[in-house]
């Protein structure tokens, strides 16, 4: 079994965090991973992307080749149809609807009707769920756990014992408010 | 005992070299090769083992510190991105006349595609050039395993020995199998053999001819690597692939074995001629796949004659440039992936830009509105975050062309009747290469303004320390900048008209002036305070 998943995004906005939880869950399940990063340039407010690669085979090229991920998790709409040409038919989009506006020309309608026409996307307000709960800083765990029914390779119980470890050097406040993030995207992610 | 850890093939690296017993590593940042001194300094091992691990000023100035530390006995690695092997250049050559005595490893990661460079330059043809042993890593495993392999191999050669990575490999996780102990820190008598050490021309040569005669013997090594495959395809087509670095990965990816093609792994050069010969006898046409310049096919083609059908990136099969992937790979090797789905209509890019707040803006905005008035005005800029100056909204340099350019670009163009000469400056590059062409423009007078844009940090690259920070005034008061023309100013709105009365008066003078914005990196700042608070909850 293999789950290839590209998550995207606008520089800051927390991708490589999502990518070291399901990291150190993979680790953890004996699984193995390859997780090409994005450093450099890009960071400064600009597209960011992380291939992450999930088998229980060996896995080759850090890179997804074209057509083949399961999954695009991104948390910018816009920046989630940036990377459609690696999706394989009936891969899934799951992503935040809420732009991240920091250019001019911002296709704001275009997105959004696009996301709408695709069969298998799954749009989320993550900035509204993360305000409304008070967790302005767990936006992305909050997009995790509303994409944990779709990973089937992981399940959210593993998950959420990798929000524990990879947050723990931060103190058990932070830990606790991650894993309300997590259950609260997870209610999101089943309601679709 | 051994332990399954994530890493980074940068971090993989620095793993294996801190497992090698490592004295220090010296290096200046540079994006794909930062993390690398990064996981060093982070490591409880560089504390307890007293190792030294703080940046250098530029690459050369690491280059000849690592050569020192191996001269007295232990063992030193050197980290660049590619285009620092430009500035290493005359240390590392002349280093394999020397020779070294503790192992001295030298690791340059490549950046095809120019994810964040300014071109996209081989380091492979610099290993060529001093003629030393180049190694080339596909995997993290590799990439550990081979950091330990380099310094044995330099200790036992008496050579520096190159190691070569890719932005792929650098910036890319996965698990790692690792020796966990405490490595001991390993010392050698120092040298003492100035026959050596003292390039002489009578020295030299004899030096010259030495390592010239050993290259039949370093191919021979090349072959005998343990990281060197051969795997001969049992459904055989008839078809050869030579692969190396990440594109081995690809052709793996694309299970070209299964697919019917003989494979060869390539890892370690100069290029074992006599297994390409072997291999090429075997095969019936072959297929070069390397990431970067087609350094390998060049020499795959000098073996194996004009006619032998070989196919890579001169001929087309492969792009003539830009990053591999198992896409174009694929391709070369007469399979298809295909997308489904195409990029939406409409899509726009989003580029990087300088963060809200950031007292580059400030100056950017200063120096356009002087600079309205002086349509003549050149600027000559240099590498850094403040490179993004160029972009909308500012759209205020001229030029961007290597570390400290700015400065000598200017002088030359003053020199030339230019007027006004502007250069613009980030605080780390002009310790990292700008100091010495102050000092030229002092010593002729030159009528150029110079912006120093102190932000007390090597933003770019990730907010490191930067070698000159509170000495500014200092350097360029003692390279004979005139005292009245060193003035600080603090780059936020509200002094807006201080700025642009001083960049204006300083433009009317007629020789070398120099103005230092200084104000911290937001980014920097605010990671600082985060540090602070957490050092403060935890009690520290
Ligand atoms: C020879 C060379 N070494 C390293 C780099 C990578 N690099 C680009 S910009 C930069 C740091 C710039 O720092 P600074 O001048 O202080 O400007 P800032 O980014 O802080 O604005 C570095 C290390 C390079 N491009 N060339
Ligand atoms: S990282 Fe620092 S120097 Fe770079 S753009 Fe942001 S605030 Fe400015």
């Amino acid at each position: 079994m293999k789950k290839d998943i590209i998550l995207s995004g606008v520089g800051g906005q927390g991708i490589l965090s999502i990518a070291t939880i399901i990291g150190d869950a993979a680790v953890r399940a004996g699984l193995n991973l390859k997780q090409a990063e994005v450093h450099g340039m890009s960071q400064r407010g600009g597209e960011v992307e992380s291939g992450l690669r999930l088998s229980d085979t060996e896995i080759f090229s850090d890179l997804v080749p074209l057509g083949t991920a399961d999954i695009i998790l991104s948390m910018e709409p816009m920046e989630a149809l940036r990377y459609l040409p690696y999706l394989h038919e009936g891969g899934y989009v799951i992503t935040s609807s809420s732009p991240f506006r920091n250019i001019g020309n911002y296709p704001e309608e275009r997105v959004m009707s696009v996301l709408s026409s695709m069969d298998n996307a799954v749009t989320i307000d993550i900035e509204e769920i993360a305000g409304k709960n008070a967790m302005p800083k767990s936006a992305n765990v909050i997009l995790l756990g509303a994409a944990a029914g779709y990973l089937g390779i992981l399940s959210p119980e593993q998950l959420a014992e990798s929000i524990r470890n990879v947050f723990a050097p931060k103190g058990e406040r932070i830990v606790e408010m991650n894993l309300r993030a997590f259950e609260t995207g997870r209610e999101y992610g089943r309601r679709q | 005992m051994t332990r399954i850890r994530l890493l980074l093939g940068d971090e993989a690296i620095a793993e294996g070299a801190l497992q090698a017993g490592i004295k220090g590593v010296y290096a200046y940042p540079g994006t794909p090769s930062t993390e690398i001194t990064e996981y060093i300094q982070h490591s409880p091992v560089s504390r307890e083992n007293g190792i030294h691990c703080s940046w250098s000023s530029n690459e050369k100035t690491a280059m000849e510190s690592a050569l020192g530390m191996s001269y007295s006995g232990c063992r030193s690695m050197v980290c660049m991105k590619h285009v620092g092997m430009n500035v290493a250049a005359d240390a590392f050559v002349n280093s394999a006349m020397t020779g070294v005595n503790g192992g001295l490893v030298v690791v340059a990661a490549d950046d095809p595609s120019m994810h964040s460079s300014q071109n996209e330059q081989d380091s492979r043809f610099y290993g060529k050039f001093a003629m030393v042993p180049v190694l080339e890593p596909s995997t993290q495993q590799e990439a550990y395993e081979m950091a330990g392999y380099a310094f044995e191999l330099s200790e036992r050669e008496k050579l520096p020995v190159l190691l070569r990575l890719t932005t792929r490999l650098a910036h890319s996780r996965a698990a790692v199998s690792i020796t966990d102990g405490k490595p001991e820190i390993r010392k050698r008598p120092v040298a003492d053999d100035p026959k050596s050490w003292v390039l002489l021309p009578a020295n030299a040569r004899r030096r010259n001819d030495d390592l010239t005669a050993r290259q039949p013997y370093l191919e021979r090594l090349s072959g005998d690597s343990p990281f060197f495959r051969t795997v001969m395809s049992g459904n055989g087509n008839g078809k050869g692939i030579i692969a190396c670095g990440t594109g081995y990965n690809y052709v793996m990816e694309n299970r070209a074995v299964q697919s019917g093609f003989h494979l060869m792994k390539i890892s370690q050069y100069p290029v074992p001629s006599e297994k390409i010969s072997d291999f090429s006898g075997q095969c019936s046409e072959i297929l070069v796949v390397e990431d970067g310049q087609p350094f390998l096919e060049e020499q795959v083609r000098g073996i194996v004659g004009r006619g032998y059908p070989l196919k890579g990136r001169l001929s087309g099969d492969l792009p003539r440039t830009g990053e591999l992937n198992p896409d174009n790979v694929a391709a070369a090797m007469g399979l298809k992936n295909a997308r489904v789905f195409d990029i939406p209509e409409g899509i726009v890019p989003r580029p990087p830009a300088l963060c809200e707040g950031c007292g580059h803006r400030d100056v950017y905005i200063a120096l356009n509105k002087v600079l309205a008035d002086y349509p003549e005005a050149k600027v000559f800029a240099d590498i850094g975050c403040y490179t993004l100056g160029a972009l909308p909204p500012f759209c205020a340099i001229d030029s961007c062309v290597d570390m400290g350019a700015s400065i000598t670009m200017a002088k030359g163009a003053a020199d030339a009747g230019l007027c006004p000469a502007v250069a613009v400056i980030g605080d780390s590059t002009f310790t990292h290469s700008g100091m010495t062409g102050l000092l030229d423009a002092v010593n002729d007078g030159s009528n150029i303004t110079v912006i120093i844009s102190d932000n007390l940090t090597t933003a770019m690259t990730g907010g490191q320390d930067s070698a000159g920070t509170d000495k500014f005034e200092a350097i360029c008061v003692a390279l004979g900048v005139g005292r009245d023309h060193v003035c600080v100013v603090v780059p936020v709105p509200k002094n807006m008209d201080e700025i642009t009365e001083v960049i204006r008066e300083e433009l009317g003078y007629d020789g070398v002036s120099v103005i230092i914005p200084r104000r911290e990196c937001m980014q920097t700042l605010a990671r600082k305070r985060r540090i602070a608070r957490k050092n403060q909850e935890e009690g520290k």
